[in-house]
């Protein structure tokens, strides 16, 4: 077996950046231009979804609308992603950059930053860094960012719950259509990004398509900044090139005994070992939002499972019947499983549960219960029982 | 006037009286009181001309806007399963001995709460907490009793 090493890339986090001088070189050019520019480079969103950013800006852009808004969404809570409190605690700068070149294509005068709870310590110096922002850039374009603060609640990642926390409200899920390019925040239409997303976009900006379409393949492009954690000696922030293989991955980063990986965190598949070779990380394969979560053969998946589902069951917004009720009842089953009150069958209940959840839940947290729980279920079968 | 009530007043005027500045109001009486009392509330709801009812529903969605009473520091240790894996419960355990209160209570002088919160950002760094906004990382149950300890003579 050849052994490829993993392709490192630095464009996030590269303290090379002349923010200024970028945007001014951007912003000669038409919105047309910088959408296709973006277009080309075939840059999907970060966050996890990974919807065509140029797109996104485009439907946007052409919404007729007296207002409209860009948000980054940097409610990042998915267990075992930590990238973008790196990226705004290292490269701040970069990230309000990318929200004033689509602010300057969808012709938006107000961004929001929504910056989860847990984060507000970063508070003080990004307040520092958007006021040098604001003062060097307010010539260039009538742009003004505020940061929004979260206060402790996964699903307002959701864009459209990030939009009702921020008007004030629970962080329901709306129903969708309508999109937000059509009537996001205060139904205005509104791009929404990854903290990440938007960095990329404005490295586009700086390097032209070609520097990212050149990286990874043909489904994903360019690269991702990966959270890595969990049974790993080196675990940390590092950016790769997308379209790796997790044989290739765990090579690198496993501890050499590692029995599964959590592709994508609590809302992503269990990989097990027997399919590492074929399983590619990226938009063809398994995706996800950059967290990798390393599990070694001293790990009950039993409790890796348990564990999710209670922060399923907790952080589910209640709103709908499938996702409220289903999470309490898989938590119950497989519990009772493994007390030995129900049968092992029982399991195959659970999983039909699970894709009901999974086609009848509102939103994005209830539909991916099933993607970790069937994926932990059907791989580790025998520990869920013993 | 009660202190609660400047405190909503001040606050509404800096943000404002509208629906969407519900959040930040309701944040700032946390920071500054640590939890929303029943008091709190009902002036929030009466200066924003809303239902006391809409309040409280928005306010307990969030985990972090406390209806409870919290201590002035709130310790929040992260159970989501990277720090649950790397022995979050030994730290639970260090620093249930160290302030002598179980997880979910406050200490009797009400100068700390010990809570577990999900997922926080720090898996790569774990065992984790929060006390109030500051971060800790990469803790022991040593250094969880020594950063604890400092709370408690110095702060």
């Amino acid at each position: 077996m050849t052994y490829n090493k993993l392709k490192r890339i630095d464009l996030i986090f590269h303290e090379d950046c002349e923010c200024r001088k970028v945007l001014e070189k951007t912003f000669s050019k038409s919105n047309d231009e910088i959408i296709n520019d973006i277009l080309e480079s075939g840059l999907k969103g970060r966050g996890g979804a990974g919807f065509p950013t140029g797109l996104k800006w485009k439907f946007t852009a052409e919404q007729p609308s007296d207002e409209r808004f860009v948000i980054c969404n940097a409610d990042e809570g998915e267990p075992g992603t930590f990238k973008d409190r790196e990226i705004l605690f290292r490269v701040p700068s970069k990230v309000f950059s990318g929200m004033a070149v689509c602010a300057k294509v969808i012709g938006a005068k107000k961004g929001y930053i929504y910056l989860r709870g847990e984060y507000r310590f970063l508070l003080p110096e990004l307040r520092k860094a958007l006021d040098a922002f604001h003062r060097d850039i307010k010539d260039l374009i009538d742009f003004e960012i505020l940061i929004q603060m979260g206060s402790g609640a996964y699903i307002c990642g959701e864009e459209s719950a990030l939009f009702e926390s921020m008007e004030g409200k629970r962080g329901e899920p709306r129903n969708k259509p309508p999109y937000p390019t059509v009537a996001g925040f205060k139904n205005k239409p509104t791009v929404i990004n990854n903290v990440e997303t938007l960095v990329y976009a404005f490295m586009i900006c700086k390097h032209g398509p070609m520097r990212f379409k050149e990286l990874g393949t043909s489904d994903s492009r360019g690269s991702k900044v990966f959270s890595v954690s969990g049974d790993t000696p080196i675990a940390g922030i590092y950016e790769l090139e997308l379209g790796m293989s997790l044989d290739n991955f765990v090579e690198e980063f496993g501890d050499g005994d590692t029995k599964a990986v959590q592709v994508g965190g609590a809302a992503g598949f269990c990989v097990p070992r027997k399919k590492f070779r074929e399983t590619i990380i990226g938009f063809e394969g398994v995706p996800t939002g950059g967290s990798m979560k390393v599990f070694n053969s001293s790990r009950s998946m039993y409790n890796v499972l348990h564990n999710y589902l209670g922060f399923f069951e907790e952080e589910s917004c209640g709103q709908c019947t499938p996702c409220r009720v289903g999470c309490q009842q898989l938590i119950k089953g497989v519990e009772a499983v493994k007390k030995g009150e129900k049968k092992a069958v029982y399991l195959d209940q659970l999983l039909k549960l699970s894709e009901t959840m999974k086609l009848a839940s509102k939103c994005g947290l209830g539909q991916s219960v099933a993607n970790s729980f069937s994926s932990i279920v059907e791989n580790f079968r025998e520990e869920m029982i013993y | 006037m009660p202190e609660v009530q400047e405190l909503v007043k001040n606050l509404a005027d800096k943000y404002g009286r509208k629906r969407e500045n519900l959040l930040h109001i309701l944040q700032g009486i946390v920071e500054q009181e640590r939890y929303l009392s029943d008091v709190a509330l009902t002036e929030v709801a009466r200066e924003l001309d809303m239902s006391a009812a809409q309040v409280y529903g928005t306010a307990t969605f969030y985990t972090f806007l406390d209806t409870e009473p919290r201590g002035k520091y709130v310790i929040r240790i992260c159970r989501t399963i990277t720090c649950d894996m790397k022995g979050k419960n030994r730290i639970i355990q260090a620093i249930e001995d160290t302030l002598k209160i179980k997880l979910g209570e406050t200490s009797q002088n009400k100068k700390f709460t010990l809570l577990e919160t999900n997922c926080m950002g720090w898996c790569h760094e774990g065992p984790a907490m929060l006390i109030n906004d500051q971060a800790y990382t990469n803790l022991t149950e040593d250094k969880a009793i020594e950063i604890v300890t400092d709370y408690v003579k110095n702060k």
